[in-house]
């Protein structure tokens, strides 16, 4: 990347770093498709924050924390970022078979303590970053007089698959931290009218009675919110079968006290989705 | 629908009379912009399983930023059902898109005896895309069907 580029990043809207369950708002991946044929592919992702799926009204996504992971696990390169007033942009070249993951993840940790009465923050505030602001508070802060110590980790997660050619899993594979996604069925198989299965992990193991939340894409154009709660069985399985075909955004929220941190009592866990429904 | 009459003559004279034939009709179509359809023509046992692809007519010779592959996924069922894990062009099965009219396709001889389920998927460029499945038995397949919008009929003779 450009330095420039760079630049123009850091001046966008830090609302990424939003902890999970603090807003409403949503973050969203809207990839142009999700099912590519051909040698010389390319997606294209809209990145943004609205309460609307999949309306960029609000503020746009940040692009700096977006990895993109090739077929074989290895990092694979996101091109023509922009960020503009309501949503950023980029693409990435699909130059090689198999299921492409992209997305981010963010983690950190969050609260308040009290030193001789005052109440002081750990962690980022919400929005873009102040300039001339003092750099957020740290645990390592945290003085050894402090009192009403209360803190929260956060791991949240938000990743789109698309598949060039045949599905593969290798970038599937999860990694026992937080709150993760398992597909029994593929991501990029998913079709109106089928039941597909998603297993959720927490710490790799499953996680049994999540609330699963699934929306359409399409909000602006119906009363309702249209959207599905799923909750998973004891092996952390969530099976929805898809109404009609198109994208939609999918979320779990989880909330525990098993935290790897030093003081930390509370951890927030977050995982979300975009998925495409075809007509069979 | 006319092109039908001599599209049986055209697969008569073309096959020897043991040989089954597909016969897949491409309707003509009064549109401002027309662009020939992509189809694929495959095979799949009733009860599921590995499909066997016949044909695929689409743009073989397309080149530059958007080689004729890029849209092969339009054919959304035929993708699926593994037209994904063939690599084009493929020998005896791809080709060039078909005008409107009737065109013959031979069954394989190997097939073993039992039931199928033949589909035809067509997808066309500011168009749109149909599949028509018609069931048959070997030996001795007889079965006909007909699309709506993009395809019109399909026999088994």
């Amino acid at each position: 990347m450009k330095p420039r580029f760079l630049s123009l990043l850091a001046g966008a809207a830090a609302l990424l770093t939003i902890p999970a369950g603090v807003s409403a708002h949503r973050m969203w991946f809207l990839p142009s498709g999700t099912v590519f044929s051909g040698t010389d592919s390319w997606v294209t992702v809209d990145a943004a924050v609205s309460n609307d799926l999949f309306f960029f009204d609000h503020q746009p996504g940040r692009l700096e924390n977006v990895k993109v992971w090739q077929p074989d696990g290895t990092p694979g390169q996101l091109q023509n970022g922009a960020t503009g007033r309501y949503r950023s942009v980029f693409d990435v070249k699909l130059d090689k078979p198999g299921t492409w993951k992209i997305g981010s993840e963010m983690s950190g940790v969050i609260g308040s303590f009290k030193v001789n009465g005052e109440e002081k923050r750990v962690g980022g505030r919400r929005g873009p970053p102040q300039p001339g602001a003092p750099a957020p508070l740290t645990v390592a802060d945290i003085p050894a007089n402090a009192t009403d110590v209360k803190l929260t980790e956060t791991i949240s997660r938000n990743e789109i698959f698309v598949t060039a050619g045949e599905p593969t899993t290798t970038v599937l594979k999860t990694t026992g931290r937080g709150l993760e996604l398992a597909p029994i069925t593929h991501p990029d198989e998913l079709v109106a009218g089928e039941a597909a299965k998603f297993r959720f992990l927490v710490d790799g193991k499953p996680a049994a009675g999540l609330k699963v939340t699934a929306i359409p894409g399409g909000k602006r154009y119906r009363d309702a919110e249209g959207g599905m709660d799923v909750t998973t069985d004891a092996q952390g399985v969530a099976t929805i079968t898809w109404p009609s075909a198109g994208m939609y955004w999918l979320n779990a929220t989880l909330t525990d006290a098993k935290s790897s941190q030093p003081r930390v009592t509370e951890r927030r866990l977050a995982y979300t989705t975009t998925v495409e429904v075809l007509t069979p | 629908m006319r092109p039908l009459t001599y599209a049986f003559a055209a697969g008569a004279i073309a096959l020897p009379a043991s040989a089954s034939t597909v016969t897949v009709t491409i309707p003509r179509l009064n549109v401002a912009e027309y662009h020939r359809p992509y189809v694929a023509v495959w095979l799949e046992p009733q009860g599921g399983g590995p499909a066997r692809t016949l044909a695929v007519w689409y743009d073989v010779k397309k080149g530059g930023q958007e080689p004729g592959t890029k849209w092969l996924s339009d054919l959304r069922a035929w993708w699926r059902k593994g037209g994904r894990a063939l690599k084009m062009p493929a020998s005896g099965v791809s080709g060039a898109t078909r005008a409107p009219g009737s065109h013959a396709i031979p069954l394989p001889a190997d097939l073993k005896p039992g039931a199928y389920v033949l589909n035809v998927e067509a997808a066309r460029e500011t168009g749109g895309r149909e599949l028509v499945s018609v069931p048959l038995t070997v030996p001795s397949p007889r079965g006909g069907g007909a699309g709506k919008a993009e395809l019109g009929a399909v026999t088994i003779r």
